[in-house]
């Protein structure tokens, strides 16, 4: 390493040591970049994929209310993915590029949305438990050491209350229903409680890119730290409205003043990560197909600015 | 020929991890001379830790009268707020 690149990297370091942001213009280690592009887009590639199995009941939800709510949700999640790539924006790659990553699979997205919404109670569940398991980590990400990124989360923070509590709101309605309707909620938190903990990653020792992600402060609480605070907070809001959380080795440690819980089935985990989830190949390729059967918008969007440029040249020609 | 200089808008992050916010404009010949008047003029305190300039006449603006559906809050959409759903007795945190 040259004395000027040691100089970049302690000046870059002091400012991680003293919880100073790292903003675009500033100089980075090329890991810090690569882990924040990949990190970032994962991110907005979920908030744009996880429309997905929302979508699925717009046109099925049980009242004009429900759908206006529903649909109020998918809209924020798709202006989240957009401040989420435009933040991705800032260290040097396209949109373009982003979303080819996405298409041929060298980028993720959180593995949960391979899941199927079978039920109208599954979009309670999702705004409950994967809204819920999301804030927990993205509350940590407003203090991630990318400014960009601290930002972005900031203005998705304020909008995701919205969407955990009107999914909550779903399952106590369901949950106080008849008794067809609380087995329909109690069905669908038993389908999704355990993929809304395999959100939190890996064990913290088998997770790849953490110890580096954490002293770079780009992660500043551990996956299984977010794991446990999950369900901390999540359990006694199931208790609440009579759901059991389908987990028999579920039960309240005084010692550690928090829930021991059973071992996640991570055969399964890995399974998604992969491709071979539930829905893996029909996400991607919806996604697709809409990027395709949109292209003609942007083809006449850019000939519609190329005709208007041409046409002020004109004018301004004496 | 015109002596007048061009009119440059000024936008300065008062600290790392904050937005770029306006606070005023100046005249300067290019972009360069700008930021050097910006600096100057705007952060002698370290009221700045970083600043953005920008040609005012490439800033294309919008207003609360120019189209009244930009800016409508949109009131009746109450179910947007998360004060909207009251949470059952017991659940204190959402």
């Amino acid at each position: 390493m040259s004395e000027a690149t040691e100089d970049l990297v302690s000046a870059f370091e002091e400012k991680i040591a003293a919880e100073e942001r790292i903003e675009p213009k500033d100089w980075m280690p090329e890991g810090y970049r690569k882990n924040l592009i990949r990190q970032m887009s994962q991110h907005a590639h979920s908030e744009v994929i996880g429309m997905q199995p929302e979508g699925n009941w717009l046109t099925r939800a049980p009242t004009l209310a429900r759908k206006a709510v529903l649909m109020a949700k998918i809209q924020d999640e798709a202006g989240h993915g957009l401040y989420l790539y435009s933040a991705t924006e800032t260290l040097g790659i396209t949109r373009e590029e982003l979303v080819e990553a996405l298409h041929t699979g060298a980028a993720k997205y959180a593995s949960i949305f391979n899941y199927p919404s079978l039920t109208w109670a599954d979009i309670g569940a999702i705004g409950w438990l994967v809204d819920g398991a999301a804030i927990v980590n993205q509350i940590s990400l407003q203090r991630t050491s990318y400014g960009p990124y601290a930002r972005a989360m900031v203005r998705i923070c304020k909008e995701e209350s919205f969407h955990q509590r009107q999914g909550y709101q779903i399952m106590v309605s369901l949950a106080r229903g008849s008794a067809e309707q609380k087995a329909m909620a109690q069905d669908a938190l038993n389908r999704w409680w355990w993929p809304s903990l395999m959100m939190f990653g890996p064990h913290d020792g088998e997770s790849a890119h953490s110890a580096q992600s954490m002293q770079w402060k780009i992660k500043r609480i551990s996956n299984d730290e977010a794991r446990q605070k999950f369900i901390d907070q999540t359990v006694p809001q199931a208790e609440i409205i009579g759901l059991e959380i389908p987990d028999p080795d579920l039960q309240w440690n005084p010692d550690k003043n928090g829930y021991d819980f059973g071992e996640i089935d991570w055969e399964e985990f890995a399974q998604v990560v992969s491709g071979n989830g539930p829905c893996n190949r029909q996400r991607l390729e919806q996604h697709q197909g809409a990027h395709d059967r949109g292209s003609w918008v942007r083809e006449a969007a850019a000939a519609y600015a190329q005709r208007n440029s041409e046409s002020s040249q004109v004018r301004k020609q004496p | 020929m015109s002596t007048l200089t061009k009119l440059y808008e000024v936008f300065v992050r008062g600290k790392r991890g904050l937005d770029h916010i306006h606070v005023g404009s100046l005249h300067a010949e290019d972009a360069e001379q700008a930021l050097e008047y910006a600096r100057e003029t705007y952060i002698r305190r370290s009221e700045g830790a970083s600043i953005w300039v920008v040609e005012s006449r490439h800033i294309y603006a919008s207003q609360e009268s120019d189209v009244d559906s930009f800016y409508d809050p949109m009131d009746d959409k109450p179910y947007r707020h998360a004060a909207n759903y009251t949470l059952p007795e017991g659940v204190e945190n959402m």
